[in-house]
């Protein structure tokens, strides 16, 4: 039994924390001004001639966008990402698709499957000629949002901004209240696809210094399954922003797989939020790769809301140079009997600062609760850092959680066990190298989509 | 079953008792007079006034954090008197000028302030309120040129190491408690062990809050010297009462060149009754610096009292090859609270750490550990191995970890593990099928859960540690 102190207590913590972040001071920057015009003119738009709910959605999101501004380090979610050069750079929305993006262009990014029924969006906007939508599996429908807003708002209004909310999310925030275009996919009760759907996001040159705010909602219905691949991409190496978010709603029994591919330029900022609402003995399943910008967050949130349901959280990141990448992830146990696994490697080379922030909440109610979460990082050179923080708040008692993260260099041993049957120094360490990243890409279930990843680690570390 | 996890919680705090004693207590409040009040009641030399006065001048300007996993209403910083001292304790040349009714409370606390008795072949430093009311085995540690006594004395008989070391690793500046500490301490414990010495028994303190509408803010400073060895104990009670009293001390220890530290507590101050009406809001900030060459600080803790804790005990690993260790034992009960762990920050090369956290939560209480483990660009070769368990008894606690890992060489080799779990039903099973109550079969797994970290404890306090989470834990198996 729990009692209602406890789940007080517990909600009176998220509310203190809530207000702390909104409270104390030095916690964010202000929100830029040619961020809160773009916002105002959103909401006008909406007010003008949008449907009424979409209105109350943009006028949510900029008022959470103000409140919130741009954290700092001083904001405990962001204590090793600071936001001040996406602040200070300020990049307006991208008004329109540029771009001659064409299908060459888009061949590394394909998986070897141009035949996937892919939806390519162009510096945040959908580009049909780019797109093959027309073989969609059986029980898959997908609709760009810009068209869905004009010809199926009744459907967006009970799906966006109902799994990922604005409250202290400060890119959420900005995201619902600047949208444009994105995707809408729906996958009908009881159907299953047989091959993967692909969203690729491209950022070309003409896409310099602009910001996409693209907005993906995914409903796997009751029983369902389906696979979804979204690859954010920059073609060269412009400096922009992508600001997307992915709301994830599996329904009862459903089961989704999601692969994030993070290939940014290496100016680019990139700060993604993925959130899933999970129902009774649903599956979820993430993998995130990055390897792109110069500075990244990527957020995976999952709410286990279903008795049985259970999630599981994978993720490599590869970094050089000054890169910067944080993840953080967030699992909810909020039902009895879920599960959680979650791996996150990360191969750190150059003075790159990786960061990872690993939440594992378990509510009163959640009895049974079986989590278990890794976390390890690999430093090649002398001057990269890691972050990391593993972190449990557990409120049942009946429960197994454990979290484990190490932080180091080469197997000195293994290392020398490879030199010993002939191996150069190298080769050694390029194959270790390998077989670290390998063990994460392994877990990804899309053969094409592993081979791909797999021959592209190999790439950056033995040639 | 439940029945007697239940009454295994809720059994009495055995030290909640009052002692009757005249003192010498200011009235609530705090400004510079008061500073400048309790600098006059301990003759202080002007440079120690003009510090405490810094300190308060630096705290006015500083916010009470929030950021803990605790909650507790806000707390009325004019409402506490920060000097309270029995009146006969004034001048206490010898232990039978010390008042009877003292000596009393600590025979009751089960702690001998006789040196006749010989028990144990521990010095005690017995801190009564706010003042040191008696030190025992001074003479004998005198002979080896160990300086064990109160601060008010080292202030007054060994200034120019007080000067020299106070503040030098818990700056009065350091955060909101420090600095409060910093301007009001009234006493506390100093203890400098020469070069090569190896302190030939163990040393201690004794805290007791007594009086009501007090708090405690004492400070240990703790010099080894190089080569030089010593193990430091520290206890603490205070009595039953409906109001929350604040203990915010600090304590402070250096070692230089090979010197050794280590510095054992036994933490039951009182934890509030089941409503979670009064008990101590514990406070405190430790920190040690291992500043020579294979030095080694270790810090153990048994936190079984207050009701609220919230304490990290951590190691600035500066010198070469120098080492911290952090064993913990935190349990709560009740409605306690507790957000414990350490810092272990990796400047010198080849820098050990080592952290083992156990954390058992019953009844209501919340236990978070929260810890960080940080190697800096120079920590050539450091290496961390963190291990930290929850264990939940009951199904209204909480149970939470925190690890901050901030990693900057690439020649550190870190390891952080945590698990939280049920005590094992099935272990119970066992253990009763064999023959045992469900009492003592709760009891032999907590004590085999705790096991790596009694064992870190000198053997009086191991066993002291056993019965106190015998005791805490009653009532809790259900």
């Amino acid at each position: 039994m729990i009692t209602e102190t406890q789940q007080s207590l517990a909600q009176a913590v998220v509310a203190r924390a809530q207000a702390d972040a909104a409270a104390a001071p030095g916690q964010s920057i202000p929100l830029p001004a040619s961020y809160a015009a773009e916002l105002d003119a959103q909401v006008a738009a909406a007010e003008a001639n949008g449907p009424r709910w979409l209105a109350d959605l943009r006028r949510a999101g900029a008022a959470a966008a103000r409140a919130q501004g741009f954290p700092t380090t001083r904001h405990e979610d962001w204590h090793y990402t600071t936001t001040a050069a996406i602040a200070e750079a300020a990049f307006p929305s991208l008004a329109s698709a540029s771009g001659a993006v064409t299908e060459g262009d888009l061949s590394d990014f394909t998986f070897g499957h141009a035949e996937w029924p892919t939806a390519v969006f162009v510096n945040g906007r959908f580009d049909a000629a780019r797109s093959t939508l027309a073989r969609l599996p059986e029980g898959v429908r997908v609709r760009p949002l810009a068209e869905a807003l004009r010809e199926e708002p009744e459907m967006l209004e009970r799906v966006l901004g109902k799994v990922a909310t604005p409250e202290a999310q400060p890119f959420v925030a900005l995201n619902q209240g600047l949208f444009v275009d994105g995707l809408l996919l729906v996958v009908q009760k009881e159907m299953e696809a047989d091959v993967p759907v692909h969203v690729l996001h491209v950022t070309d040159a003409t896409g310099a210094r602009g910001a996409t705010h693209p907005r993906v909602a995914i409903v796997a219905e009751r029983h369902s399954k389906v696979t979804v691949i979204e690859s954010h991409v920059g073609l060269g190496d412009a400096a922009y922003l992508a600001n997307p978010v992915t709301e994830v709603d599996v329904a009862d029994g459903a089961t989704v797989h999601h692969v994030l591919v993070q290939r940014q330029s290496a100016r680019a900022f990139h700060v993604a939020h993925v959130e899933a609402r999970q129902g009774r003995d649903s599956h979820f399943v993430s993998f995130s790769f990055a390897v792109g910008g110069q500075l990244s967050r990527t957020n995976v949130y999952t709410l286990l809301g279903g008795e049985g349901c259970g999630a599981t959280l994978n993720g490599l990141y590869l970094l050089d140079g000054a890169q910067h990448c944080d993840h953080q992830t967030r699992i909810e146990h909020a039902q009895p009997n879920t599960y959680s696994r979650e791996l996150y490697k990360g191969i750190l080379d150059g003075q790159s600062h990786g960061v990872f922030n690993g939440k594992v909440y378990v509510r009163p109610v959640a009895q049974k609760t079986d989590g278990k979460q890794t976390n390890n990082t690999l430093l090649l050179s002398e001057q990269a850092q890691i972050d990391t923080k593993p972190q449990l708040e557990i409120f049942a008692d009946d429960v197994k959680c454990t979290h484990g993260a190490t932080v180091g260099r080469l197997d000195q041993t293994a290392l020398f066990y490879m030199k010993s049957r002939g191996l150069t120094d190298e080769t050694a360490r390029k194959l270790l190298t390998y077989a670290f990243a390998a063990d994460a890409l392994e877990t990804i279930e899309i053969e094409a989509v592993k081979d791909s990843l797999e021959a592209l680690t190999l790439a950056r570390y033995t040639t | 079953m439940s029945a007697t996890i239940e009454t295994l919680v809720n059994r009495e705090y055995q030290h909640g008792f009052v002692t009757d004693v005249e003192a010498d207590q200011l009235p609530p409040g705090l400004n510079e007079d008061v500073v400048r009040a309790i600098s006059a009641r301990k003759n202080e030399p002007q440079w120690l006034l003009d510090w405490r006065l810094k300190a308060f001048r630096r705290w006015l300007t500083m916010k009470e954090p929030h950021w803990p996993n605790v909650q507790y209403p806000a707390i009325d910083y004019q409402a506490v008197s920060y000097y309270s001292a029995p009146k006969l304790a004034a001048s206490k040349a010898s232990l039978d000028e010390v008042d009877p009714a003292i000596l009393e409370t600590y025979s009751k606390l089960g702690i001998s302030l006789n040196e006749q008795k010989r028990l144990e072949g521990v010095a005690v430093d017995a801190v009564f309120d706010s003042v040191s009311v008696a030190t025992t085995y001074k003479e004998e540690l005198r002979k080896h040129g160990i300086i064990f006594c109160s601060f008010g004395e080292a202030v007054q008989e060994h200034p120019e190491l007080v000067q020299k070391y106070l503040g030098s690793v818990v700056p009065y500046s350091d955060n909101f408690f420090a600095a409060l500490n910093s301007a009001v301490f009234s006493d506390g414990s100093f203890v400098y062990i020469p070069k090569g010495v190896r302190c030939p028994m163990e040393l201690s303190t004794y805290f007791r809050i007594n009086a009501s509408g007090t708090g405690q803010f004492e400070r240990t400073l703790i010099v080894a010297d190089e080569g030089a060895y010593v193990s430091y104990l520290e206890g603490c009670t205070a009595p039953k009462r409906d109001e929350n009293q604040l203990h915010a001390a600090v304590v402070e220890i250096v070692a230089l060149d090979h010197a050794t530290v280590k510095y054992s507590t036994v933490q039951n101050w009182y934890a509030g009754d089941a409503e979670g009406n009064g008990g101590i809001y514990n406070f405190v900030t430790k920190r040690g610096a291992a500043r020579g060459f294979r030095s080694k600080i270790s810090w153990t803790q048994v936190e079984t009292g207050s009701a609220i804790t919230w304490k990290y005990p951590s190691v600035i690993l500066q010198g070469d090859e120098s080492t911290g260790e952090f064993y913990s034992v935190a349990v709560v009960n009740g409605r306690q609270q507790a957000d414990t762990g350490t810092k272990m920050i990796h400047i010198g090369r080849n820098t050990k750490s080592n952290i083992v956290s156990k954390g058992i939560s019953a009844g209501q209480g919340n236990n978070a550990y929260r810890g960080a483990v940080k190697v800096l660009p120079k920590a050539e070769g450091a290496r961390n191995y963190t291990q930290c368990d929850s264990m939940l008894v009951g199904n209204a606690c909480g149970a939470h970890t925190f690890p901050y890992i901030e990693v900057q060489n690439n020649t550190a080799t870190v390891e952080h593990e945590a698990s939280t779990s049920k005590i094992g039903e099935d272990q119970i099973f066992y253990l009763k099928q064999r023959g045992l109550s469900a009492e003592q079969a709760v009891s032999m797994i907590v004590s085999g859960f705790c096991k790596e970290v009694f064992q870190e404890l000198p053997m009086e306090f191991a066993l002291e540690a056993q019965q106190l989470l015998g005791i805490t834990l009653e009532g809790s198996v259900g």
